[in-house]
């Protein structure tokens, strides 16, 4: 685990490049250092490995300050992948992967098996790569290597600046796939600074948007979507950022709250008023008695009444009770095949028997209005 | 021409073997003292813009001068030559060396420190390998335009193929004058290419220029 605690970092002595900056990162978790240049995010990344001493605060790794460790041992331990490679060009991709293992008076058998390990590990053919030179690689090989270099002391904390950004977009692509495949089995401690939000999206367990040496907001990918805390998040993110990643919209982001419910024994001409008077097409009916008052029961629509114009029927006797339930959870594109596969045109979307929501044609318009971008000129 | 050659090879051999003295040993010392200079100097630019600023005062001195100048301190012959030739050799080598370590892509030494390797190590491991070929290029410069002012060491009595070329100016001996400087071109290409393939030999195939 990372802490920084009330970090500052100046180096003229008057302006600050990180403001008093607070950050947890639990062990294990992949987070994201994201903003415009010059906010201070790659600043923040190296006072972690001390390739920048911070002016004032305090980081501890796993409780113990940074500054009572040699800097050497502490990098050492800590892998670091920079954007441009910064692979050595007069040594073997083999000696550029064993280089600090070798440093630091490993057996040279064991350093040439765990390279043969990482090669493989990063998707390259030992045979093959081991004994090349960085400049006969593509750029994408090459930062393959520089992934492997960076976990070749199989560190608990790795530090990737920009590491993707220099690379064509598929091979970005690719790498920051292979990156997420390969956390899933090592589990590392990563800090990943980009400028790229997209990115951050990706592959961030958590992101932290930077801007002017602060952090904005501290959050997980999805919760920063939907619920950016002020206005620069909101423009920085892109409000239409969201519609980009379908998969992070839920039931529960499309769903109208405003719903209006009625008791299962109520009269049909009251189902009629409240109709009218709230201009709804549907309602939930609820069993408004016993000790959960709200628990749905089923619902009634336009069609239901019209079929049965008697004013002694109740709700319970009309009520549709084969209503398709949505978790709140589910996302958005299940909830469409749903809709699709049941012909349904209200769906009421329940957690643990109470109705938070209804999902009917006019609130999943609504949302799509909401993050689709304006430029359309409409 | 030929017979010059049948009659007097000892002669020419004897005055090479004295040239490839005077000139080795100048840049020989010159190696020894300008590479570390050049490597200490990267630490602070002021330091390197004035040991580079002696240096070049020290390469506008004619070399005739130079001889000259250095006799109050050591005297004359190859004591005197060796130290005016190492004075010349010095500026390239120094100068090579510093800026061959400073021109190495800075992401690379970063990448290093962040690796946990020692100012040393990123010295010995990562900037001398990579600076290799412009060293080199110094001491090629320093060897070859050694071996040329050693022809004038011959005034202050330090011998050398200069010998030949001025005594062949003296008694009108053409044979002589032009064996003695087609010998002093013929070591200094010679030796150029045989430093070329010991560059090429030290120098890593990861940079080597295609």
């Amino acid at each position: 685990m990372i802490q920084l605690i009330d970090v500052s970092k100046s180096y003229n002595g008057k302006e600050m490049v990180v403001k008093n900056l607070n950050l947890d990162i639990e062990q294990g978790e992949l987070v994201v250092l994201v903003g415009e240049s010059g906010c201070g995010k790659t600043t923040t990344m190296k006072m972690i490995n001390r390739l920048e001493e911070m002016s004032s605060g305090t980081i501890l790794i796993n409780g113990k300050d940074i500054k009572e460790v040699d800097p050497i041992e502490l990098r050492r331990n800590i892998g670091y992948v920079i954007q441009r490679i910064g692979l050595f060009p007069h040594l073997t991709v083999g000696q550029n992967i064993g280089i600090v293992p070798r440093l630091t008076k490993n057996d040279p058998e064991k350093v040439a098996k765990r390279t043969i390990e990482l090669l493989d590990m990063v998707g390259m053919q030992h045979e093959e790569y081991m004994n090349r030179f960085p400049n006969e690689l593509s750029g994408g090989q090459q930062q393959r290597v520089g992934v492997a270099r960076a976990l070749a002391n199989d560190p608990d904390i790795v530090l990737m600046d920009e590491p993707f950004s220099a690379l064509d977009p598929i091979t970005r692509d690719q790498l920051q796939n292979e990156l997420l495949k390969l956390q899933e089995e090592l589990h590392k401690t990563i800090v990943f600074v980009t400028h790229d939000i997209d990115e951050a999206i990706k592959i961030g367990d958590k992101i932290a948007v930077m801007q002017d040496g602060r952090i904005m907001q501290y959050d997980t990918p999805e919760k920063i979507l939907k619920n950016p805390a002020n206005q620069f998040i909101e423009s920085f993110v892109g409000r239409d950022r969201l519609w980009k990643t379908p998969d992070m919209l839920r039931a529960r982001d499309i769903m109208n709250k405003d719903y209006v419910r009625i008791g299962m024994n109520r009269p049909l001409a009251h189902a009629v008023e409240l109709m009218r008077e709230k201009n709804c097409e549907v309602l939930v009916v609820v069993s408004s008695s016993g000790n959960n008052p709200d628990y749905i029961q089923g619902m009634v629509g336009r069609r239901q009444i019209n079929k049965d114009y008697d004013h002694d029927v109740r709700m319970k006797d009309i009520m549709r009770t084969d209503v398709v339930i949505v978790q709140p959870d589910m996302p958005l594109n299940e909830v469409l095949q749903l809709r699709e596969k049941h012909k349904l045109r209200f769906m009421p979307v329940v957690e643990e028997g109470i109705t938070v929501g209804i999902i009917t044609e006019t609130s999943i318009l609504n949302v799509l209005t909401e993050i689709i971008p304006e430029s359309e000129g409409f | 021409m030929i017979e010059y050659i049948a009659l007097h090879w000892d002669d020419i051999l004897g005055r090479t073997g004295e040239h490839v003295y005077l000139a080795f040993t100048a840049v020989a010392l010159a190696c020894i003292v300008g590479i570390p200079v050049g490597l200490l100097i990267n630490r602070n630019e002021k330091l390197a813009n004035g040991v580079i600023g002696v240096a070049n005062v020290m390469q506008t001195v004619p070399s005739l001068a130079m001889f000259a100048l250095l006799i109050p301190l050591v005297g004359i012959r190859d004591k005197n030559a060796i130290l005016a030739l190492f004075l010349y050799a010095l500026l390239p080598i120094i100068k090579n060396t510093y800026i061959g370590i400073r021109n190495v892509d800075p992401s690379i030494i970063e990448a290093a420190k962040g690796m946990g390797m020692s100012n040393m190590q990123i010295l010995y491991k990562v900037q001398m390998p990579l600076a290799v070929p412009v060293i080199m290029g110094g001491v090629r410069i320093a060897t070859v335009t050694g071996i040329g002012v050693a022809t004038i060491a011959t005034l202050i009595g330090a011998g050398g193929l200069g010998t030949l070329i001025y005594q062949g100016i003296g008694m009108m001996n053409y044979p002589m004058m032009i064996w003695g400087a087609v010998s002093a071109a013929l070591l200094a290409l010679l030796t150029d290419f045989v430093l070329g393939l010991f560059e090429k030999k030290i120098t890593s195939k990861g940079i080597a220029a295609k």
